[in-house]
């Protein structure tokens, strides 16, 4: 305490901020920095939880880059971003757009449009798994056959799982998105709208050459926001596919679903770490394309 | 944002009033209304098919009417019968508030310390645990996987809890929000006598009250949720969360729909009442975290 009180002001600064920081930088090494060397370590060894880890060099890397199902998997992580991620910008921007200028019931409808953000991925998974079973079980087959319509095969079909599996995630994020395009909508100068409606310019135009560049920062946001989602889907795919998990015929599995059948029902650990540094090379590539673009505006 | 506002006031006003001017422009305001409205309502189908069926008996599941002819609780009474989903119910509840006094706490904590002390290794500090944001969940959770059954830390809370008991987003967040208290205010402190941690949470604190309560609703949704790590980390079904012990539920009983949507009800419902009750709050909350942080 005598040590304490004959610091200087600056001094006891620097013993208050390490007070501060010494439990949370522990826990920074020892939960965050270490697991990560951990696994890019464990991505050059063989261990399959019981023996020695033995080190194999690039071998892990070699067995991933030359197995088909793994291309297959990356084919269908990437397919959940080019799908996902543009179907649920246009979407939430045409809804926020119009959500901007209706005054009657916006708080309600807003809600309505949000609420699906507020569930568990899991619990809606099974909801969605139930919609789209086959007559007479399934809602949507039940809709479609009383309106006249073939069925459709929802899960059952290699071509079809994909996107079904990725509707329930794209309605869960909508909301969000929806939310932060009004915001950013909201943010730009009302003048500007102004002086396009003094000098008559058409709504097309105002949308394309004022709201949809100022907008720029917010969009950038949401693309990176969402595609790092997508290229981590697993809950959807897990619950909706349980009896065999990512299928038909691996169709539906995305990456970190490979990553969790490799490592917990194959115990292939350092098979499993590769591919998670694949993930992270990945989702890390995306992050910096994001950067650049951000740059740019 | 004045002008088009009253316009679009007026031109609503005018639309619910039945008299008009300028009709086709009302015409277009109510399209736009009735649209949105039935996508809004499009939205929460699913979550009203999923509490309409909970409340239904098996030989009404399949029919398309969202209020069942009879309705009944069998089939809460049922699953909550022989005490999983209330087990599960209340880990997932346990889980979720300490990890949100924990991330809330710790988050503020770092935040305030890089944002407001003068200290070597401050943007080291500030650096490194921004950098731990590129690192997703899903390669850390074999290491930590490892770790947990050395440490002996499987099937426990604190294995469920400890990846989640302080954030980098939080971190970051909480920073930006310590930015906007001044200085003054510290160091007026410091002239009446508080130490260090009593400026911080007795004069700090309550004035980024809103940041707490958007991070604070963001971790608790994030854990109520979560699901891969409580998957890999719990072996016992007494130990599981909400969302895993539904996983197993909906595999166990399979095509007992009726009994799957009331377990999922049970796991959405608290979020989805509370969402209701501060509908306003935890949008602002939901904007304030994503756009600054």
């Amino acid at each position: 305490m005598r040590f304490y009180k004959n610091l200087s002001i600056p001094q006891k600064q620097i013993v208050w901020a390490w007070a501060f920081l010494a439990l949370p930088v522990l826990f920074y090494v020892v939960i965050r920095f270490y697991p990560t060397a951990n696994a890019f370590v464990l991505s050059f060894q063989e261990w399959n939880l019981l023996g020695d880890r033995k080190f194999v060099g690039l071998e892990n890397y070699a067995k991933l880059f030359s197995d088909p199902v793994f291309w297959k998997v990356f084919k269908n992580t990437f397919m959940y971003l080019i799908l996902g991620t543009p179907i649920s910008l246009v979407l939430s921007f045409i809804i926020a757009y119009h959500l901007d200028k209706v005054r009657f019931m916006h708080g309600t409808i807003r809600a309505l449009y949000f609420l699906p953000f507020m569930t568990s991925a899991v619990a809606m998974a099974w909801v969605w798994r139930w919609f789209y079973q086959p007559v007479p079980i399934g809602v949507f087959n039940n809709f479609l056959a009383s309106l006249g319509f073939a069925q459709i095969e929802f899960l059952s079909s290699t071509t079809n799982a994909l996107p079904s599996v990725l509707a329930p995630a794209v309605w869960a994020g909508l909301g969000f998105q929806v939310i932060i395009f009004m915001a950013g909508l909201r943010a730009i100068p009302q003048s500007y709208y102004e002086a396009a409606r003094i000098d008559g310019v058409s709504t097309w135009t105002v949308l394309t050459e004022i709201t949809i560049p100022l907008l720029k920062p917010t969009i950038v946001f949401l693309v990176v926001f969402s595609s790092i989602g997508f290229l981590r889907i697993f809950d959807q795919v897990f619950n909706m596919t349980t009896n065999n998990p990512g299928g038909p015929l691996n169709s539906t599995k995305p990456l970190v679903l490979l990553i969790y059948d490799t490592a917990f029902n194959g115990f292939n650990m350092g098979y499993a770490a590769a591919q998670t540094v694949v993930l992270f090379t990945i989702l890390l590539v995306v992050s910096l394309i994001q950067l650049r673009l951000l740059k740019d505006s | 944002m004045a002008s088009q506002d009253i316009a679009v006031k007026a031109s609503t006003d005018a639309l619910f009033s039945g008299s008009s001017r300028n009709s086709r422009r009302n015409m277009g305001q109510f399209i736009r209304w009735v649209l949105l409205f039935g996508g809004g309502i499009l939205m929460v189908m699913p979550i009203v098919f999923m509490i309409s069926t909970s409340l239904k008996f098996p030989f009404e599941v399949y029919n398309l009417n969202l209020i069942p002819e009879e309705p009944t609780i069998e089939n809460y009474t049922y699953v909550l019968e022989d005490g999983r989903f209330y087990g599960w119910f209340i880990n997932s509840l346990v889980i979720a508030i300490l990890t949100t006094v924990s991330a809330v706490f710790f988050d503020a904590l770092v935040g305030y310390a890089l944002c407001k002390f003068k200290f070597p290794g401050r943007y080291l500090v500030f650096i490194a645990i921004l950098s731990t944001l590129m690192i997703p969940t899903e390669m850390l959770v074999i290491p930590w996987y490892l770790m947990s059954k050395s440490f002996g830390w499987l099937d426990t809370y604190w294995g469920i809890m400890f990846p989640g008991v302080m954030t980098a987003f939080g971190t970051f967040l909480m920073k930006q929000f310590f930015e906007t208290v001044p200085d003054d205010f510290l160091e007026a402190a410091r002239i009446d006598g508080l130490n260090e941690f009593q400026i911080w949470w007795q004069v700090a604190m309550p004035l980024v009250r809103p940041a707490l309560a958007a991070l604070a609703i963001f971790v608790f949704l994030g854990n109520w949720t979560a699901f891969i790590w409580p998957l890999i980390v719990t072996n016992s079904a007494e130990m599981y969360t909400l969302p895993v012990g539904l996983s197993s539920f909906g595999d166990e009983v399979d095509v007992a729909w009726e009994l799957i949507m009331t377990g999922a009800a049970i796991s959405t419902l608290p979020t989805l009442v509370v969402f209701l009750i501060f509908q306003r709050f935890i949008i602002r909350g939901v904007v304030m975290a994503g756009l600054k942080g």
